[in-house]
């Protein structure tokens, strides 16, 4: 049998993607991780990004999830996330008033710790529109 | 003894009425559907995120450090209820059996001295329990205007009872809805939400599986952090979604029953009408001959 990992994107509303594929890369809460074959039990936080997914044949396909979590077992890979769907559907349009409703976040934040949170927000999605780029550059 | 015309007038509206519960149904059992088709495909995340948090939740159980959504805050004495009824009526006994749980419920707790605090979702609810329980109602939320029930909803919905809970405006939060069993049977039903509380059975399973050799990343504790306040949104929308397909069977069965009826009524008042007719006939026709008899 072909090294292979069984991903399935699960979303609250619906089961996006459950597929056989080579590999698979996640955006962990501590940076992004590839998940090969049979890989150690891991659960992970996921933050916002783009989980790209090489099928059998070598297709890439990539999916933005909103958040939440991945959970990693001899099943398989499964991606629990508030909202997911196929990156083709997330431009950069959205991406950009994702980052304005941050910066409206972090202005509104009062204290420090609420602050931190929002800035941080803003960070990832900022970080998101320049992955975004390279991303449509390589497809 | 009513005339033939009002006879025929109360068929005409017994039909009309026929008319419009069968197309009501119809209706409903074409919502019904959808709503069983989107209850069906939210059931995998939710039962993945219940196994996971059985698993984290059972690690950290007893223990002092365990966050707040879990262990509670320590006391018992402010209660929150949740309670999810449908927007509209006409749908038999769906509505009033879960306002119902939910006031016993919260009489029960008032007997024992604790105050109790209620948030109704959708306005039915709201309506029946605005009778006896007006000042404990502090919150209403309609869900009118919402087309198509996403999880946003829900997520709406959860960060309100959390951030009342971490103003500390209550200690224990249940959630009532209609548990969808089948067409004919919805069953309502209490759900402790905040501190969250896991299937034993479930939990013990996948306690083995979940502290055994998992990794951990960021950690636990942060995790489960993570995942605590989503979980609230997700049980919130799991019975959102099952009380819509609950609502939408009841909705169905009533309308149906309510056919029947106006069709039993309409062979009644039918049967009424003819021997009406016949018995005016009958005397048209003895009247006639009589008076032919008496020339």
């Amino acid at each position: 049998m072909a090294e292979g990992v069984k991903i399935e994107i699960v979303s609250p509303e619906v089961l996006i993607l459950s597929a056989e594929a080579r590999s698979v890369i996640v955006p962990g809460a501590e940076g992004y991780l590839t998940v090969l074959g049979p890989h150690a039990p891991l659960l992970t936080v996921l933050k916002p990004g783009f989980v790209t997914v090489t099928d059998t044949t070598g297709t890439v396909t990539s999916y933005f999830v909103g958040g939440g979590f991945a959970d990693i077992s001899d099943a398989g890979l499964t991606i629990l996330a508030e909202e997911a769907r196929p990156a083709s559907e997330f431009g950069r349009a959205e991406i950009e008033a994702r980052i304005a409703k941050a910066q409206e976040v972090l202005s509104a934040a009062e204290g420090i710790d609420e602050k931190a949170v929002a800035q941080q927000q803003l960070d990832i999605w900022k970080n998101l529109l320049l992955e975004s780029a390279s991303l449509s550059t390589v497809h | 003894m009513p005339s033939l015309k009002d006879l025929k007038n109360r068929i005409n509206s017994v039909k009309s009425t026929q008319k419009i519960t069968k197309a009501m149904q119809m209706v409903a059992a074409a919502k019904l559907r959808r709503a069983q088709d989107a209850a069906e495909s939210a059931r995998p995340y939710a039962e993945r995120m219940e196994k996971v948090l059985a698993g984290l939740g059972a690690a950290y159980e007893g223990r002092p450090d365990a966050p707040a959504l879990l262990a509670g805050t320590g006391k018992d004495d402010v209660h929150l209820l949740v309670v999810a009824t449908g927007e509209r009526g006409l749908a038999g006994g769906f509505n009033s059996s879960i306002a119902r749980m939910a006031r016993d419920h919260a009489h029960k707790l008032i007997a024992q001295g604790k105050t109790v605090k209620i948030l109704t979702v959708g306005k039915k609810g709201a309506d029946i329990l605005k009778r006896g329980l007006a000042k404990n109602i502090t919150e209403q939320i309609s869900l009118r205007d919402v087309k198509q029930l996403g999880y946003v909803t829900a997520q709406e919905i959860g960060n309100k009872v959390l951030a009342m809970y971490q103003a500390g405006e209550f200690d224990v939060a249940t959630l009532f809805y209609s548990r969808f069993q089948s067409v004919i049977s919805q069953v309502p039903t209490a759900q402790q939400l905040i501190p969250a509380k896991f299937d034993k059975a479930e939990g013990d399973v996948e306690a083995k599986v979940g502290s055994a050799i998992y990794e951990y990343e960021p950690d636990e504790e942060a995790i489960l952090e993570d995942l605590l306040p989503r979980n609230v949104s997700v049980q919130i929308f799991r019975a959102l979604l099952e009380n819509n397909a609950s609502f939408f069977g009841a909705q169905m069965s009533a309308m149906d029953n309510a056919t029947r009826n106006a069709g039993e009524m309409i062979t009644k008042l039918q049967l009424s009408y003819n021997r009406q007719r016949q018995a005016q006939i009958t005397k048209e026709l003895i009247e006639i001959i009589s008076g032919a008899e008496a020339l």
